[in-house]
């Protein structure tokens, strides 16, 4: 994972916490897991709460908008969130 | 026009929508992927009658999994015709998550087939502090947007007005990047939400996802679920159907009995034998008795009690929180959490279970799936009947049989998980925001699915009882039961004669546990008896689903699993208990 200064507030939808936000700024996939997350409405430059998470690999749950979605760890860890200050 | 054409993204109340304008009933549920095959209806516009279909719910026109691809194979199918003929589109949009909707709407537009939008769930903007200008929207799309609330009704006299009004704008065929560039500009101009806090409800909604405090509350909703189904279904059992036959129907039969005089061949297919001089329901065996009282006096009231309980669970929004904090274990048996669904209602009956397995991405993961609701899942009938037997001594027998059938499911799904080539996709799935199940669509949905047991189910009980009594009459059990001795008395502990039920078991589980009535077995036996007649063969109607849905191969691949597991774990039973 790309962790060099400039980017340090970049983090994947895992490594966030419960009940922090921020804007994706990319999905590290594949163009068919890009497909997926755009259509409910997970795509760069659209905010993101995290709800609830990766319990033993189990799934994230999110809020984008007015949609909440439960995500696979695998799919979690590519959607790339640029935390707020 | 000759068609209409219901589309739009999974969960935006599209079959609620297709019932309200067509008056026919859909099962409706608050959870993605719920139609899996074309609807068909009729409507009345402008004094016409029109065809409606409702097109399973996708996100886009390029599909990206297994629900949606069969969505846009149908919408392949029906634009073919619909360009040719002039039909319309009806794009069912959830007027709350507008942006995300519009996707489908833009992909909709450059079909070259007339469009026209319902914003549905519009009273939800409401409380949500959502602000949209139709007009605007309506002139920006160049298609009539009409605001609609498919459970009251409520914008459809407008909307059926202005359908002849939908019409094909000139759309150029635009890139996934340049359709949600425009998205982005409409919604900034048309949409205005309101900044609000987290409400009470939402705080409630986030704790039933979070593993720490959901897990427990799944334990207790599904503790709840049990104890309500089980309260309704003896209620029922004990206030209105017991009353009933005794009073209404028994001396019905007695006088028939009589008529009959009281012995012989049609005596004994009809009414069956007298036990101490009366009717048995349990043992007696006849058409006319155990025949009608097993489905209509011990199974219909539990059909009733657990379809009401899924139904209330279905419509409020719970089952993808479930299937989300599911998914960890699902994963480790070869399957992802949205499985949950066809699982519970397989509790059901398999039937539909295995059907809706359908949503499943792989070949896989449907045939896990599909194995496991064969073997650990048993429906309605069989767990009311399995009361019904057990329930006398007490709440143990019973919960140690629905121990057993969890363990095996639990383990054999790690099994095949382990065995079979291949990995399970992720999991990625919308969750609803909860809701009070409608009563009127949640008592039509019950209403349905009774009717839909007692027309499927009573024809085969009946045959299953005669059968029973040709079988017995013609002495085929004796020769079976020596046959199979071996097995079942030597590793299974049963008596002989048990084997006739578990035959009987292929044609209906439930008739085959009332068999074990009339043969005096212990605890201990009517435990492994129940557990092996669960999991041994599915009965004829999931039988030919399963073939139908897996084919051949696999169904016989699945049909060894599920003997060589039956024998296996009745035998351990019989060593351990």
């Amino acid at each position: 994972m790309d962790m060099s200064p400039e980017s340090k507030n970049i983090v994947s939808l895992i490594q966030m916490r419960s009940g922090q936000s921020g804007v994706v700024v990319g999905i590290a996939g594949g163009f068919g897991a890009a497909c997926r997350l755009e259509n409910m409405g997970i795509r760069p430059g659209k905010k993101i709460t995290k709800v609830s998470g990766a319990f033993l690999r189990g799934p994230v749950t999110v809020r984008v908008g007015n949609t909440q979605a439960g995500i696979g760890f695998g799919l979690a860890s590519k959607v790339m969130v640029e935390l707020h200050k | 026009m000759k068609k209409v054409l219901l589309m739009g993204n999974p969960n935006v109340g599209k079959s609620a929508f297709f019932s309200r304008l067509t008056g026919v009933h859909v099962i409706t549920s608050n959870y993605p992927g719920t139609t899996v095959e074309f609807t068909r209806g009729h409507m009345l516009v402008g004094g016409k009658k029109a065809e409606v279909i409702d097109v399973p719910g996708t996100y886009t026109l390029e599909p990206t999994c297994k629900a949606e691809e069969v969505a846009c194979e149908m919408f392949k199918e029906a634009t073919r015709e619909a360009i040719k003929e002039g039909d319309i589109i009806i794009n069912v949009v959830d007027a709350t998550n507008l942006e995300r909707n519009l996707y489908l709407t833009l992909e909709l537009m450059e079909q070259r087939i007339p469009v026209i939008v319902a914003l549905n769930m519009w009273d939800d903007t409401k409380h949500r502090g959502i602000h949209i200008d139709v007009e605007k929207l309506s002139k920006w799309l160049d298609v009539p947007v009409v605001p609609t609330v498919a459970v009251t009704g409520e914008g459809f006299v407008k909307l059926i007005a202005e359908v002849h009004k939908a019409r094909t704008p000139r759309v150029r065929h635009h890139t996934r990047q340049e359709r949600w560039e425009d998205i982005g500009r409409v919604v900034k101009e048309v949409q205005w939400i309101e900044h609000r806090h987290h409400t009470f409800w939402e705080r409630i909604q986030d704790l039933t996802v979070k593993p720490r405090t959901g897990l427990p509350i799944a334990a207790l909703v599904a503790y709840l679920a049990f104890k309500v189904i089980r309260f309704i279904g003896e209620g029922l059992i004990g206030y209105v159907f017991e009353p009933l036959f005794e009073n209404f129907y028994t001396p019905l039969i007695m006088k028939l009995s009589l008529l009959l005089g009281s012995a012989g061949f049609w005596h004994d297919v009809l009414v069956g034998k007298l036990i101490k001089g009366g009717v048995d329901y349990m043992q007696s065996f006849g058409l006319l008795t155990t025949g009608i009282f097993v489905p209509i006096g011990v199974v219909l009231p539990y059909v009733l009690s657990f379809y009401l309980v899924l139904g209330a669970l279905e419509d409020s929004g719970y089952l993808p929180r479930l299937a989300v904090l599911m998914d960890n274990l699902m994963h480790r048996i070869g399957l992802h959490g949205f499985a949950i669904v066809p699982t519970l209602l397989g509790f059901g009956c398999n039937v539909p279970g295995i059907l809706a397995t359908r949503i499943l991405e792989s070949k896989r993961e449907r045939f896990i799936a599909s194995t496991l609701i064969s073997i650990g899942v048993p429906c309605a009938a069989l767990q009311a009947m399995i009361i019904g037997v057990l329930g006398k001594y007490g709440g143990g027998p019973v919960a140690l049989v629905y121990l057993v059938l969890f363990l095996t499911w639990v383990t054999l799904g790690f099994v095949l998980n382990k065995l079979l080539p291949g990995f399970s996709p992720e999991l990625l799935l919308e969750i609803p925001p909860y809701r009070f199940p409608p009563l009127r669509i949640l008592s039509r949905k019950v209403w349905w699915r009774a009717k839909g047991f007692l027309r499927e189910a009573l024809p085969i009980v009946l045959m299953g009882v005669l059968i029973v009594n040709l079988l017995y009459a013609l002495g085929i059990f004796d020769f079976i039961a020596n046959f199979s001795a071996p097995v079942v008395t030597g590793l299974l502990g049963l008596p002989r004669e048990a084997v006739a039920a578990i035959v009987i078991g292929f044609l209906r589980k439930d008739v085959a546990v009332g068999m074990f009535t009339p043969l005096d077995l212990s605890v201990k036996q009517l435990i492994i008896g129940c557990v092996v007649l669960s999991m041994f063969f599915p009965c004829i109607a999931t039988f030919i689903v399963l073939i139908k849905e897996i084919g051949w191969k696999d169904m016989l691949k699945a049909a060894g699993i599920m003997i060589a597991t039956s024998i296996l774990v009745g035998s351990l039973l019989n060593l351990l208990l």
